[in-house]
């Protein structure tokens, strides 16, 4: 029987890890702007744009990683683009199982983004707008501190939510030891193979992780009790 | 060119503002007028928060706005100080005044920090970490120097003490006369208080639904009978004197204006110093003869100017005491029939009561 500790299991984990971080970070980046925007505009456009953000909060995982899969396939628009830069196709690599975690795992990062730059007041950009601070720079002194709390929650919800997907992974990624297999595939593949201890080390193991993350982001996090 | 000239038309569903101003690049000028009037929207364009299409304004000869050109509110060299004071409530008290200074070159840096905290007695706030626990009346303090230590050319203040209690708006208003005397800033200030304006404006413009009904220099204005301030319970003129001698034994002090002079409860301040004094339309009254045997300290001789109805049972009446200044004066019709009062007749002004604003 294989342990979930093997150095295969390691890999698995070590990989899962990897690519959270990886996801989170990207996220933070493309999310942030995102998110100010929709906190900000009275554009006609927020509406829609907001809707599609969110669309991975309803949709079965198994069709965003479908249509991701047209995308970067060799026929794609993706794929065309990432062939034509010598790269290749993306399905079944890790930067395919990257870009498409970033889509299935977008809105839990910007709507907790878009909720803290929400409750920055407007008097409070004003005033820094009077104090010979441009909009840029009014974003990196005033609104970003003052968001914190919410890049906290939303760095520890695109994290976790990265951590435990499953279809979308499986629909990009396969199931490649090393490249992409994650440990939720891990464990479908011990209960496949009837290997239960194993499955439970893992999933035990995903328990306890999203408890700890969890606690920590309610214990942390100041938003709770606002005065 | 010095001077402010501001020249807005804006229409929102309700809401319209039509103002072409053109105002002094000195001392305290007051927007004063009911709430909805448009003055601070008129504050928010002066400093570029608010964007009226077609605007036009200058300020010391520097365009600010006109035609297409806009400038941000970020590129004009002015302070804004609003309602509530806005302090940044992740920095220190030090870092909220120092996050403006930081922001202008070196070369402009006119007013400096420590004139700032010397002037609004923050010597005791400045090494505070958190803004959010300090009293209205201290963040109100730090919010102005904030805005002053950008050295602005010019500062707009919205309504900066209606936040406060009685006690840390009498708290403030010191501070605001030391700015008025000791810096040459220009300030714009928009308030609804008739007192606050009375205690600290040297210029007033009078704002009503989004229209300017006037603008003038202070004692001339507050003592018109044609506007809207003249019809307000605490409608009244100020007159400006000089302390001129003090009573001892009763506890009195003499001021003289350019006219005359008037008994107060004494007060502590040299000999020569500048006061205002408030003097409200319903403490005046009038006789034709002069006043035998009258409690009253005051009784100034007088020739009316003017008389307006005030109510049905109520007229104005603008009384000249000498000198550039006039006061005004609110009695019943009845009284003005039996006494047959008209304008140009020689009077008797007597004063139940003056207040020192400053």
């Amino acid at each position: 029987m294989e342990s979930a500790f093997s150095s295969a299991g390691l890999s698995t984990i070590w990989l899962t890890f990897k690519l959270a971080a990886v996801v989170t970070l990207i996220l933070l980046l493309v999310g942030t702007p995102i998110a100010w925007w929709l906190a900000r505009s009275r554009s006609w456009w927020k509406g829609p744009v907001g809707a599609v953000v969110a669309l991975p909060i309803v949709l079965p995982p198994t069709v965003i990683g479908f249509y991701l899969l047209v995308a970067m396939g060799p026929d794609g628009p993706l794929g065309h683009f990432t062939q034509s830069l010598g790269i290749g196709p993306l399905p079944f690599t890790f930067a395919g199982l990257v870009i498409a975690s970033v889509f299935y795992s977008l809105p839990f990062v910007v709507q907790p983004l878009q909720n803290a730059f929400e409750m920055v007041p407007d008097r409070v950009l004003e005033t820094a707008a009077t104090l010979r601070a441009s909009a840029l720079d009014t974003f990196f002194s005033v609104a970003l501190p003052l968001a914190k709390p919410g890049f906290l929650t939303a760095s520890v919800l695109g994290f976790a939510h990265t951590v435990g997907e499953f279809g979308v992974v499986l629909m990009i990624g396969g199931n490649i030891p090393g490249e992409t297999r994650v440990v939720s595939v891990q464990i479908y593949d011990h209960v496949e193979a009837m290997e239960y201890a194993a499955a439970h080390w893992l999933s035990a193991g995903m328990v306890v992780f999203a408890f700890v993350v969890l606690l920590a982001l309610y214990t942390l996090n100041p938003t709770g009790r606002r005065k | 060119m010095t001077g402010i000239h501001a020249r807005f038309d804006l229409g929102y569903p309700g809401f319209d503002l039509h103002v072409d101003l053109r105002l002094p690049a000195r001392g305290i000028t007051a927007l004063f007028g009911p709430s909805g009037s448009g003055k601070t929207t008129l504050l928010r364009c002066i400093a570029g928060l608010e964007q009226a299409p077609d605007g036009m304004l200058r300020v010391d000869g520097v365009t600010w706005q006109e035609g297409s050109s806009f400038l941000p509110a970020y590129r004009r060299s002015l302070g804004y100080v609003f309602q509530e004071a806005s302090l940044f409530p992740h920095l220190s008290v030090r870092h909220n005044l120092e996050y403006g200074l930081k922001r202008i070159r070196a070369s402009e840096r006119k007013v400096r920090l420590d004139q700032v905290v010397a002037l609004l007695g923050l010597g005791r706030l400045i090494d505070r970490q958190d803004p959010s626990s300090l009293s209205g009346g201290e963040r109100q303090r730090i919010a102005i120097g904030r805005a002053l230590l950008t050295s602005p050319r010019l500062l707009l203040m919205d309504e900066p003490l209606s936040a406060l209690d009685a006690a840390s708006k009498q708290e403030i208003l010191p501070y605001l006369e030391a700015l008025h005397g000791e810096l040459d800033i220009p300030v714009i200030y928009v308030s609804h208080s008739l007192g606050e304006v009375a205690r600290l404006a040297d210029h007033v413009v009078l704002l009503e639904q989004g229209r300017v009904v006037a603008s003038g220099a202070l004692y001339e204005t507050l003592s018109r009978l044609d506007l809207p301030t003249a019809h307000l319970d605490d409608a009244g003129a100020v007159i400006e004197a000089a302390v001129a001698a003090q009573d001892d034994a009763y506890h009195l002090t003499r001021l003289d204006y350019s006219g005359g002079s008037l008994w107060v409860s004494k007060v502590e301040r040299a000999i020569g110093q500048r006061v205002r004094a408030r003097i409200l339309a319903r403490d005046v009254s009038i006789a034709t003869v002069p006043p035998q045997g009258s409690s009253i300290a005051n009784i100034l001789a007088a020739r009316i100017a003017e008389i307006r109805d005030e109510s049905p049972d109520r007229v104005n009446l603008r009384l000249h005491v000498g000198g550039e200044f006039a006061l005004m004066s609110r009695i019943t019709r009845r009284s003005r029939d039996q006494l047959g009062l008209v304008v140009g007749m020689e009077v008797f002004a007597q004063v139940k009561s003056v207040a020192l604003i400053a």
